[in-house]
């Protein structure tokens, strides 16, 4: 039986970078994961963007920072998949994003979910239900922060899953 | 290297059905998945999952989730399926549920791991969960159901088999 969770592309980060961009990819899976262990240079949250679309995303966000819990929605450009906010060195957040069903001609929800933990730094743990409001086939997907940079030795793995 | 990650089965529906069903659901890997995701559903309903066709007070749920403005956890005790929805899936809008089961075909009773994503652009939840089916039985049929409604057409559920060696 074929193997059917394939490892499409990756990035390693040999020096900062505002952002990370996987093009091209092709439509002969059924499923997209990435999984990302990420720094950034200062606090910041992560987003995504689609097809290089940030437009007609909205989520909902399930946190907690190991003192308080919280839940909070964004908005129609609200690309949101996390706080990995993690300053200390040598210490990287991880996580994934899980895109399903990325060709169909539907509007296209998604999940993601990142982890960060710093000793006696607040960290975030934070799971977030995406929306992407757009029935276009995903041949690209970018993530950037907020306002910061991804530093050096950030990596990012893009997998195709297949369900037959 | 060895194939890890088999797809199992796969169902797309090309028209409302109340439920899809794995069956003869082979006992050769160690972990399962079922990836599910509901374009929209026919009117207000839970999506449930029934093992073995079991449907004795045999399922349990604890979950942690949150609405967009305020967080909940909760347990579902004694029930007769496991719920995989709080609150339910859109009738207009997608959302996506993951079922991951640990040691399926193991004598002891069976625990998985539930997220369900359903953001509805304005309102929605997340949902994070363990289950736990008090059976000593190997999984073979899995059952999805919408129990008051249907999966409108174009939902997708495929069952995935994970092997750690």
């Amino acid at each position: 039986m074929a193997n059917t969770y394939t490892l499409i592309a990756s990035n390693t980060l040999s020096s900062s970078a505002a952002s990370v961009t996987f093009s091209s990819i092709p439509s002969t899976y059924t499923d997209l994961v990435v999984k990302f262990s990420v720094r950034t240079t200062d606090n910041d949250t992560m987003l995504v963007g689609l097809n290089n679309v940030t437009t007609s995303f909205s989520s909902r966000v399930l946190e907690g920072n190991g003192a308080s819990v919280a839940s909070y929605s964004n908005s129609s450009s609200g690309r949101y998949i996390g706080y990995p906010i993690i300053t200390t060195t040598s210490t990287f957040a991880n996580g994934e994003i899980y895109i399903p069903s990325y060709t169909a001609s539907q509007n296209k929800p998604f999940s993601a979910f990142t982890a960060a933990e710093a000793n006696a730094t607040t960290a975030y743990i934070t799971a977030v239900a995406d929306l992407w409001s757009n029935t276009n086939a995903i041949n690209e997907v970018k993530f950037t922060t907020s306002t910061y940079s991804f530093v050096s030795g950030s990596s990012f793995w893009l997998y195709g899953i297949k369900n037959s | 290297m060895p194939a890890t990650f088999d797809s199992i089965a796969t169902t797309t529906l090309g028209s409302a059905a109340s439920s899809i069903t794995f069956s003869s659901i082979p006992g050769t890997y160690t972990d399962l998945r079922v990836v599910l995701v509901i374009p929209s559903v026919s009117g207000a309903t839970d999506v449930i999952m029934q093992l073995n066709s079991d449907t004795g007070s045999n399922y349990s749920r604890t979950n942690l989730t949150g609405n967009g403005s305020s967080t909940a956890s909760g347990q579902l005790t004694n029930q007769s399926s496991l719920r995989l929805s709080y609150g339910g899936p859109s009738t207009t809008l997608p959302n996506m549920t993951t079922v991951d089961f640990f040691s399926y075909s193991g004598s002891t009773n069976k625990t998985c791991l539930i997220t369900t994503s359903d953001d509805a652009n304005g309102s929605g939840f997340i949902m994070r969960a363990v289950g736990l089916w008090r059976s000593t039985s190997a999984i073979s049929t899995i059952k999805l159901e919408c129990n008051l409604a249907n999966f409108n057409s174009g939902t997708t559920a495929t069952l995935y088999g994970i092997l750690k060696a």
